[in-house]
């Protein structure tokens, strides 16, 4: 009762706020900051986070719908909800001390606040051991300086989580997490990255110049940073994964639409076996999809290791994403490439789910890692 | 202020097919939503809570399954529900409807009764008006605007065709309300999810004061002496022809 009311109060939401802006915000590339301040009102911002911290107190199930059903008309939209949730909020809830949790959570969970996360550089991609940003212990702050490139939600976020090098010396050992805040002094955010997909997502450099940042600021113990960060993104790949899905849904269920509509030959392109095989196959998938996010989803509420899970949920679902896009754009022919019909735009957004996050090929090296160590 | 809102669900007459071959009504099917007078009144309730404080408590009477269109008016913020449902209460025309809903509305502390204006299943207007009437308060029906409560008076405004009404009325008092006057506000994700926590009051006709000869189908005034279903005539055809000629053609009809 409860979990499908609240499924419909997601897709009464995404219908309102999301849906008829998604358009727009692609051709424009604008941010929907104001569907962010309603994704807060609508009590969306803290889903799995505890009651004691303002969230919903849910599981990550219930997160995953979320961005999978905002991602089904705007994966710009479904992005930022998994960034600022994955990424941004969930280090401190997991990590973060008592006063951490009370100073931020209850303000990211409300939507006061949008979290980012910052860990890659430009030398430091898939390698993220190659830290160069460092933080000089300084008694009772640290001062961060170097530059992280293509941060999600950069410019809108009011946290950001930051990697950064205490001990050079100590390799991934030497890394420590910091909590930033935007109006720390020296901390600078560079212009927008111009994207193929999710254009109305931001991402962008972020520039840090001998930023002070605070001793209560340092998220968990001194090194623990490499840990935090994997950890991490083991977390936001199921929301990535949970993304992936829903673009695919979503470019579906245009497709179907229209392959019951469009005449050829005096049929209904729906007629045809080649369309009819295409769907079986397409729906199949999107079914293995949503089984491995939710398996994944289920591992990380049960408190049992969900590395390998979620990284499964991810490499399928951004696959699938990829061809399910490619397929409907096939099915709808001419007008599939023209923008007015918005399953372009799926085609487009759905390749970064394939990258981000960990490209499918990091999803694969942890994957054979789990298998061939067990 | 404690508010309470009449409401019923209805089924989405917006999405209703009409069988090609028979020209009926498909009515399997089709889901039911919140009357849209009364969510529209539901939403005037939220915001006075909001301006004033106080609580908003929502009746409506129907079969069981009602039930969940009040657990998704607590996700939109209302505070209590009751849901009178029982077999005796079945074949009510409006009047026994209203000697229902006001035996029980005697039972409960209130400042002002909103009701939607009309339901789209039924068209009548009546319910809200005779509540007012057993319930022996002043009532404004039609209402466009609330504009505020002020001694313990409600200024209201109502729009006629070419003037406008401000009127203030004591209260307590019945106003309804129309579609057009807000957009509801969605539910809250968060609300919904933790729904379990609230419970509906359903109430029989054991819960109410009421005399038994005076409800359901026994106790309704109104007869029902035949219904038909009428046929649906296809009553507009496109033409194409020039702008200069469309205007002509247009001007002879409406002359």
């Amino acid at each position: 009762m409860s979990y499908s009311l609240y499924i419909d109060a997601v897709n009464d939401f995404t219908n309102r706020f999301v849906k008829p802006i998604a358009h727009q915000i692609d051709e424009e590339e604008t941010f929907p900051a104001d569907t962010v301040k309603q994704m807060g009102l609508h009590g969306l911002m803290g889903i799995p986070f505890s009651q004691t911290y303002g969230g919903m107190g849910s599981t990550t199930k219930a997160y995953v719908d979320a961005v999978r059903i905002l991602s089904q008309s705007c994966a710009t939209t479904g992005v930022i909800l998994s960034a600022h949730t994955s990424l941004g909020t969930h280090p401190i809830d997991a990590f973060g001390t008592e006063e951490q949790k009370k100073k931020y959570l209850p303000k990211l969970c409300s939507g006061e606040y949008l979290g980012a996360f910052g860990l890659t550089e430009a030398g430091a991609g898939t390698d993220a051991s190659m830290q160069t940003t460092k933080a000089v212990d300084h008694g009772d702050h640290y001062v961060l300086t170097g530059n992280k490139i293509f941060i999600t939600n950069a410019g809108y976020a009011d946290i950001y989580i930051i990697f950064a090098m205490t001990d050079a010396s100590k390799g991934i050992k030497g890394i420590s997490a910091f909590i930033v805040e935007k109006d720390f002094e020296g901390f600078t955010v560079g212009p927008k990255e111009k994207k193929l997909g999710i254009r109305g997502s931001s991402t962008c450099e972020l520039i840090l110049r001998d930023v002070k940042v605070p001793k209560e600021n340092l998220l968990g113990d001194v090194g623990m940073g490499f840990k935090i960060a994997m950890q991490t993104l083991d977390g936001g790949r199921i929301g990535i994964a949970a993304q992936a899905l829903g673009i695919a849904e979503g470019a579906f269920e245009r497709a179907l639409i229209y392959i019951k509509k469009r005449k050829q030959f005096n049929k209904r392109i729906a007629d045809f076996q080649n369309t009819q095989f295409a769907i079986a196959e397409m729906k199949t998938k999107l079914e293995a999809g949503k089984l491995l996010l939710y398996q994944a989803a289920s591992d990380k509420d049960q408190g049992v290791s969900y590395s390998m899970s979620a990284a499964m949920a991810k490499l399928y679902n951004s696959r699938i994403a990829v061809e399910v896009t490619d397929q409907c754009i096939q099915l709808l022919g001419g007008y599939g490439y023209i923008r007015d019909y918005e399953i372009e735009r799926y085609y487009r957004d759905a390749k970064i789910t394939e990258i981000y996050e960990g490209t499918s090929e990091v999803q694969k090296m942890v994957i054979a890692g789990k298998v061939i160590n067990a | 202020m404690n508010i309470l809102v009449l409401v019923k669900q209805v089924p989405d007459i917006s999405i209703i097919k009409i069988d090609p071959v028979t020209n009926t009504l498909i009515r399997s099917g089709v889901p039911s939503i919140i009357n849209p007078d009364d969510l529209a009144g539901v939403e005037e309730a939220l915001v006075l809570k909001e301006r004033y404080g106080g609580k908003v408590t929502v009746i409506t009477m129907g079969p069981l399954q009602a039930e969940n269109m009040i657990y998704s008016l607590y996700a939109r913020g209302v505070d209590e529900g009751y849901l009178l449902t029982d077999r005796k209460f079945a074949g009510s025309d409006t009047w026994a409807t209203s000697n229902i809903l006001s035996s029980m509305i005697k039972t409960l502390p209130y400042d002002l009764i909103i009701a939607g204006y009309q339901a789209i299943d039924g068209d009548t207007a009546q319910v809200g008006p005779q509540v007012a009437e057993f319930l022996n308060i002043p009532q404004v029906t039609h209402v466009s605007k609330i504009i505020e409560q002020k001694n313990y008076k409600l200024i209201v405004e109502k729009k006629y065709e070419e003037e406008t009404h401000h009127l203030s009325v004591n209260m307590p008092c019945l106003i309804t309300t129309v579609k057009s006057m807000n957009t509801p506000r969605l539910m809250k994700a968060d609300l919904a999810m933790h729904i379990e926590n609230k419970t509906v009051h359903i109430i029989g006709v054991d819960g109410i004061i009421v005399d038994q000869k005076e409800i359901g189908l026994q106790g309704s005034p109104t007869k029902v002496k035949k219904t038909y279903t009428k046929e649906v005539i296809k009553r507009s055809s496109p033409i194409e022809i020039e702008p200069k000629e469309a205007a002509m053609r247009i001007l002879s009809l409406i002359k």
